[in-house]
C-alpha cells in the first residue's frame, strides 16, 4: 500500500470541501481522480501531499511526494536546467539523464518563460521524477495544453512511467483522459467530495478510444457526474 | 537608434529655443543665464576642480543612504508581506512614514546628527527606506502560493525559502522599487545638502543662490539632471539579469 486515506474531510472555515473519503491506492497504481469543477479535486491533492491537513479522519503515506500543477509550478527564475536540478538534489548526471529522457537538453539553458505550455509540463514532470520520490501528485498537469499538446503529453507520461514506475494520483475533469491513461477511476461527487464510484479499467495504459471497454467506462462516469 | 537620436533632436531644440529667447532679451537680466553663459560657468567648475568634488560629495551620501536603506527595507519588506499579523501591525506605519516629506525631518537630522554627511545620509536614507520596504512587502505579499508548495516538496524551509523563493520571485518587481528609489535618493540630495554640509550639487546651488550666480545655479541643475539619467540607465540594465527578466519578458 502506498496511500490509504481513512475518512478524511476537509473545511475551509465553514465550508465543507471533502466529506469522508476513504481511498486506498497501491504502489505504481495511476489513480485518476475525477469530479466536476470546484468539486474539490485540488484541495484533495493539497491534503494528500501534505500540504493541508485533513478537518477529519487520517491519511496514511508510505514516502515521499511531488506534486505537478496546471501550470505555474516552475520556478521562473531558473533555467530548465536548474528547476530539474532542484529536485535532483543537484545530482549533474541524473539532471542530464532527465532532460535527455523528456528531449529537453537543447532547452536546458532556457528559462519557463521562452518555452511552450507542452515544454514547461515536460520540465515539471522532470522536476518532478528526478527526485525519485515515490508518489506523483498531478493536479490537472495537461488542462492548460491545446487538444495535440495534451495527447501527446499523456503518452510521454505514460511512456515515461514505463521507463522509472510511479504511483500517481491524477487529477482531472477530462473523463477522456481519465479513461485513456488511468489503471482505476475515482469518481468523485460535487463539493463536499465524496467517492461517488470506483471504477477499475482494462490493462494497459494509453487508450485509444476504440479499445475495449474504454467507451462504456466513459458513458459510466458521465452519467455518475450526471452530465 | 532613434532611442539615441530622438532625444538629442529634442534636446539641441530646447538648447536653441532657450539660446534664442536669451539673445532676444525675453528674460529679465539676473533671472535666466544664457547658454553660453552656463557653459563658461561649466567650464570655470571644472577647472577649478569644484565640480567634479561636489558631484562625488554628492554620490557618496546618495551612496550611503540608499545603500543602507536597501540593506534594511528588503528583508523588513519581505517579513511585512509574508507574515499576516507583521503586516497588520506595521503597514500602516510604513505607509504613515512614508507619506512624510523627507523635508520634515531635517529639525531631527540637525538635532540628531550635527553637521557634516551625516545628517545628509540620513534623510536620503529616510527617503527612501519605507518606499523599498513597501514596494518589497507588496511584492512577497503576491508570490503565488504554489511557489511555496514546490518548495515545501522540495524539502526547502526558513532562511532557503526566503532566499531561493521569495527573494528570487520579488526581484522584478524589487529592481523597479529600487530604480524608483535610486531616482528619489538623487532628487533629495539636493535638499538633504542644503543643510549642515558645505560640499555636494545641493550645496552648490545654495551657495550659487546666495551669490546670485544663476549660471552656477543652471550648472547643478544640469549636472544633477544628466547623473539622474545615468543613475536611471544603471539600474534599468539590473531588468536585464536573466534571472530578472522573466519578469518583464511573460
Amino acid at each position: 500500500m502506498m496511500l490509504e486515506l481513512h475518512g478524511v474531510g476537509f473545511d475551509y472555515g465553514p465550508l465543507r470541501v471533502i466529506d469522508a473519503i476513504d481511498l486506498r491506492v497501491e504502489r505504481g497504481e495511476l489513480v485518476v481522480c475525477v469530479g466536476p469543477s470546484g468539486c474539490g479535486k485540488s484541495t484533495l491533492l493539497a491534503l494528500l501531499a501534505g500540504h493541508l491537513r485533513p478537518t477529519r479522519g487520517k491519511i496514511e503515506r508510505n514516502g515521499s511526494s511531488r506534486t505537478i500543477y496546471q501550470d505555474g509550478g516552475l520556478y521562473p527564475w531558473l533555467t530548465v536546467r536548474e528547476n530539474i536540478a532542484l529536485g535532483a538534489a543537484r545530482d549533474t548526471k541524473k539532471v542530464g539523464e532527465w532532460l535527455e529522457l523528456t528531449r529537453l537538453t537543447e532547452f536546458a539553458d532556457h528559462y519557463p518563460h521562452q518555452l511552450s505550455g507542452g515544454m514547461r509540463q515536460r520540465v515539471e514532470l522532470s522536476r518532478a521524477l528526478a527526485a525519485e520520490t515515490d508518489l506523483l501528485l498531478m493536479d490537472e498537469p495537461f488542462s492548460a495544453l491545446d487538444y495535440q499538446t495534451r495527447n501527446r503529453m499523456r503518452k510521454e507520461l505514460v511512456a515515461t512511467l514505463a521507463e522509472r514506475p510511479r504511483t500517481v494520483v491524477f487529477v482531472t475533469h477530462d473523463i477522456e483522459e481519465a479513461v485513456q491513461i488511468g489503471d482505476r477511476v475515482i469518481v468523485l461527487s460535487p463539493r463536499p467530495a465524496t467517492v461517488r464510484r470506483e471504477l477499475a479499467l482494462p490493462a494497459g495504459r494509453y487508450r485509444q478510444p476504440a479499445a475495449p471497454g474504454v467507451a462504456e467506462a466513459e458513458q459510466t462516469i458521465t452519467e455518475e457526474l450526471g452530465l | 537608434m532613434p532611442r539615441v537620436v530622438l532625444p538629442l533632436v529634442t534636446g539641441l531644440l530646447l538648447l536653441a529655443a532657450w539660446w534664442i529667447a536669451s539673445a532676444a532679451g525675453a528674460f529679465p537680466p539676473g533671472t535666466v543665464p544664457s547658454p553660453p553663459t552656463v557653459a563658461l560657468a561649466f567650464r570655470e567648475e571644472l577647472a577649478n576642480g569644484r565640480l567634479v568634488a561636489d558631484t562625488f560629495a554628492s554620490l557618496y551620501r546618495v551612496a550611503w543612504g540608499y545603500l543602507v536603506a536597501v540593506v534594511l527595507a528588503v528583508p523588513l519588506g519581505l517579513v511585512v508581506g509574508r507574515h499576516a499579523r507583521t503586516r497588520a501591525a506595521l503597514l500602516p506605519w510604513i505607509n504613515f512614514f512614508r507619506s512624510l516629506s523627507p523635508i520634515a525631518w531635517i529639525p531631527f537630522a540637525i538635532i540628531w546628527f550635527g553637521i557634516g554627511d551625516p545628517p545628509a545620509i540620513f534623510i536620503i536614507f529616510i527617503a527612501t527606506l519605507f518606499q523599498i520596504a513597501l514596494a518589497a512587502a507588496g511584492a512577497a505579499a503576491s508570490v503565488p502560493s504554489v511557489y511555496y508548495r514546490v518548495a515545501e516538496d522540495l524539502g526547502l524551509g526558513g532562511a532557503a525559502v526566503a532566499f531561493r523563493v521569495t527573494l528570487p520571485a520579488i526581484m522584478p518587481q524589487l529592481v523597479t522599487a529600487l530604480r524608483v528609489a535610486i531616482g528619489v535618493a538623487w532628487m533629495v540630495v539636493v535638499a538633504a545638502e542644503m543643510i549642515a554640509v558645505q560640499s555636494g550639487l545641493g550645496y552648490l546651488i545654495v551657495d550659487a543662490r546666495n551669490g546670485l550666480r544663476m549660471d552656477l545655479v543652471v550648472c547643478g541643475m544640469i549636472t544633477i539632471g544628466a547623473i539622474g539619467i545615468g543613475l536611471d540607465a544603471l539600474f534599468a540594465r539590473l531588468a536585464r539579469i536573466p534571472s530578472v527578466r522573466w519578469g518583464f519578458e511573460r
